[in-house]
């Protein structure tokens, strides 16, 4: 292992020739026997996660190029699936636009929220730290809904009603979760009422696992307030965790679903509330449309995967690798 | 533990704003499961109160009691459901980070041919979603022969990717001197990941503990079970406390306080053990 960079040197070399092509494979299959200890600790996750992920995923891909009810075996029908989104369903349009705005805003604020509050709670003494950890990631703990039942409740008894009725700012209870004028919105407050969770909770990790002595040789050079601190010793050092919680943000953004189907129900007053999971869900469980739920999935993996990209591009400078 | 290291000096308006923002948001935060144990209190006559109340008047543990009550006349011995959620609980959790460890640690340390490979399909996986693949993973797992055993619960944890990117972020930035020093001193892999590794990236582990022992606390694996003897506490409450519907919502709020101490505390357990990794300060930079 010790020569490992004598040899990438050679191979860089080797490289630069004009190699055929097996003797790149050649090449290559040195490298992987060299490395065997890595695929044989690999291995375990490897073979299950072939089985119970990427199986299922690349099944669900060639279902949507289907028709397909669980009871008949499947029956090809090209792009049939994606033109159908586009053209014939004005209820997928909606849950498209609807999913869009949601996670445009709940993506980023959630995320610097997720990252603010773990910086701040950072430089607390550890009991305080520890139980504001616990008191923010609370609402992902809890199964919460029912209380935003009673807040938004739209008879004059429910909590924001009745606090802005009080407060003479409205003269009527306000339906809040059948107006679609609100629902939407709602549905983005809660969710990120509820926002601290996977992506919070590994920033606060991260930034446990900072090299102390970069604090300090930031302090001696000169650094001057926090903010500093922040975008000089910090940040630079964090850029894995950036990108985890990123994706993390990315998945739960686009995902909303459980939310609304808790709060609006599903399909909601107006499909007001309706996103592409709920959609999905519809044709998947409820119509046995497997084919077609496919279809939409794919999209929405692909709309996933475009933001992954450019948020990658955006997050490249706090990067290593 | 840790020595206090001198810090870039922050002023004090800066540390009043912090703390009070904090505050407030702690009080917004802890609403929700303040309320949750609040309904959990309340006599029949008044949960169901109109206009409602946020408060109780007559606080009871009469749901507790009848929820005990409820669990007693259950088909299966209700132990054996708490059986199951703790030993799924315990298993998974530990299959999920030796596995993920397992993984992770090549793809932060070592080169080889498919590591990008490997490293993008296990982020792509994490952005599909849409529970379409249910149908598609309940086959695998009839022509594995599992569906209705406990492995139906285990073996997916070995598959679960979140660990290994987590794990794998953090280790990245683990000093490569450290474990090219370990190899000097002719430490293998196995032994560096375990004795060089995994301890510097501690908080990293716990935090990953606590969303598997969350994840698998609740989980309920309901397409792939159907023996009752092999059911889960999720599953067997909300059973109990459906079956009664409105009458027994009182239980109702009281499973769902009761379901959420366990993880609640093993948070705080962990929490409160990732002490701040002094291991390689110093050797970075």
């Amino acid at each position: 292992m010790a020569t490992s960079s004598a040899k990438q040197r050679e191979l860089d070399l080797l490289k630069k020739k004009k190699l055929t092509f097996s003797e790149k494979m050649q090449m290559t299959w040195q490298q992987v026997r060299e490395n065997k200890i890595n695929y044989f600790m690999m291995l375990p996750f490897l073979v299950f996660f072939t089985l119970f992920t990427l199986i299922p995923i690349g099944a669900s891909v060639v279902l949507s190029f289907t028709r397909y009810d669980i009871l008949n075996s499947p029956e090809f029908v090209g792009w049939d699936n994606y033109l159908r989104m586009f053209m014939e369903d004005s209820v997928f349009l909606l849950a498209l636009k609807n999913t869009l705005q949601f996670a445009v805003i709940t993506g980023p604020v959630g995320y610097l929220l997720c990252f603010v509050f773990a910086w701040f709670i950072n430089d607390l003494p550890p009991l305080a730290r520890a139980f504001f950890t616990v008191v923010f990631y609370a609402p992902t703990l809890a199964n919460i809904y029912f209380i935003f039942q009673y807040i938004f409740s739209s008879d004059m008894y429910g909590l924001l009603n009745s606090v802005l009725m009080n407060i003479g700012i409205l003269d009527e209870p306000n339906a809040w979760l059948t107006d679609p004028e609100y629902m939407l919105n709602i549905v983005i407050i809660v969710q990120l009422w509820c926002s601290l969770g996977t992506g919070f909770l590994s920033f606060v990790a991260g930034l446990q696992n900072l090299d102390p002595s970069l604090a300090e040789a930031g302090a001696i050079d000169g650094v001057r307030n926090r903010f500093q601190e922040l975008f000089y010793i910090i940040l630079p050092q964090m850029g894995g965790m950036l990108m985890f919680g990123a994706v993390m943000q990315i998945a739960s953004a686009f995902a909303v679903g459980g939310i609304s189907a808790a709060l609006l129900g599903s399909p909601s007053v107006d499909y007001a509330g309706h996103t592409l999971v709920l959609h999905i869900s519809d044709f998947g469980h409820t119509r046995f449309e497997l084919g077609y739920a496919s279809a939409i999935a794919v999209v929405l993996f692909a709309l996933m995967i475009v933001t992954k990209a450019v948020i990658n591009k955006l997050l490249a400078r706090f990067s290593h690798d | 533990m840790s020595t206090k290291l001198r810090r870039t000096k922050i002023s004090v308006a800066g540390d009043i704003t912090t703390y009070l923002l904090l505050a407030l948001y702690a009080g917004i935060m802890a609403l929700p499961l303040f309320y949750a144990i609040i309904q959990s209190l309340k006599p029949y006559n008044e949960l169901f109160l109109f206009p409602p109340r946020f408060f109780t008047k007559n606080p009871t543990l009469m749901n507790f009691r009848k929820l005990f009550d409820l669990t007693s006349t259950s088909w299966v011995p209700f132990s054996r459901y708490v059986f199951n959620t703790i030993a799924n609980t315990l298993i998974g959790t530990v299959i999920h980070i030796i596995s993920a460890a397992m993984c992770a640690y090549p793809l932060a340390k070592n080169k080889f041919p498919g590591k990008s490979l490997i490293f993008n399909l296990v982020v792509w996986s994490l952005l599909f979603t849409g529970g379409v693949t249910e149908i598609p993973v309940y086959l695998v797992m009839s022509h594995l022969g599992i569906v209705d055993t406990y492995f139906a619960y285990w073996l997916p944890e070995i598959a679960a990717t979140m660990g290994i990117f987590l794990l794998k972020q953090s280790m990245a930035e683990v000093p490569d001197a450290m474990v090219e020093a370990a190899r000097i001193d002719g430490a293998g892999e196995w032994k560096i990941l375990w004795t060089i590794v995994m301890p510097s990236v501690k908080p990293a582990w716990l935090t990953l503990a606590i969303f598997s022992f969350q994840r698998n606390w609740n989980a309920t694996a309901a397409s792939y079970i159907y023996t009752e003897t092999l059911k889960t506490l999720p599953t067997a409450l909300s059973q109990i406390t459906a079956a009664g519907s409105v009458a027994r919502a009182g239980e109702a709020y009281a499973a769902s306080v009761l379901m959420m101490i366990p993880p609640i505390v093993f948070f705080i357990f962990a929490q409160s053990s990732t002490v701040k990794t002094m291991a390689h300060a110093g050797i970075k930079g």
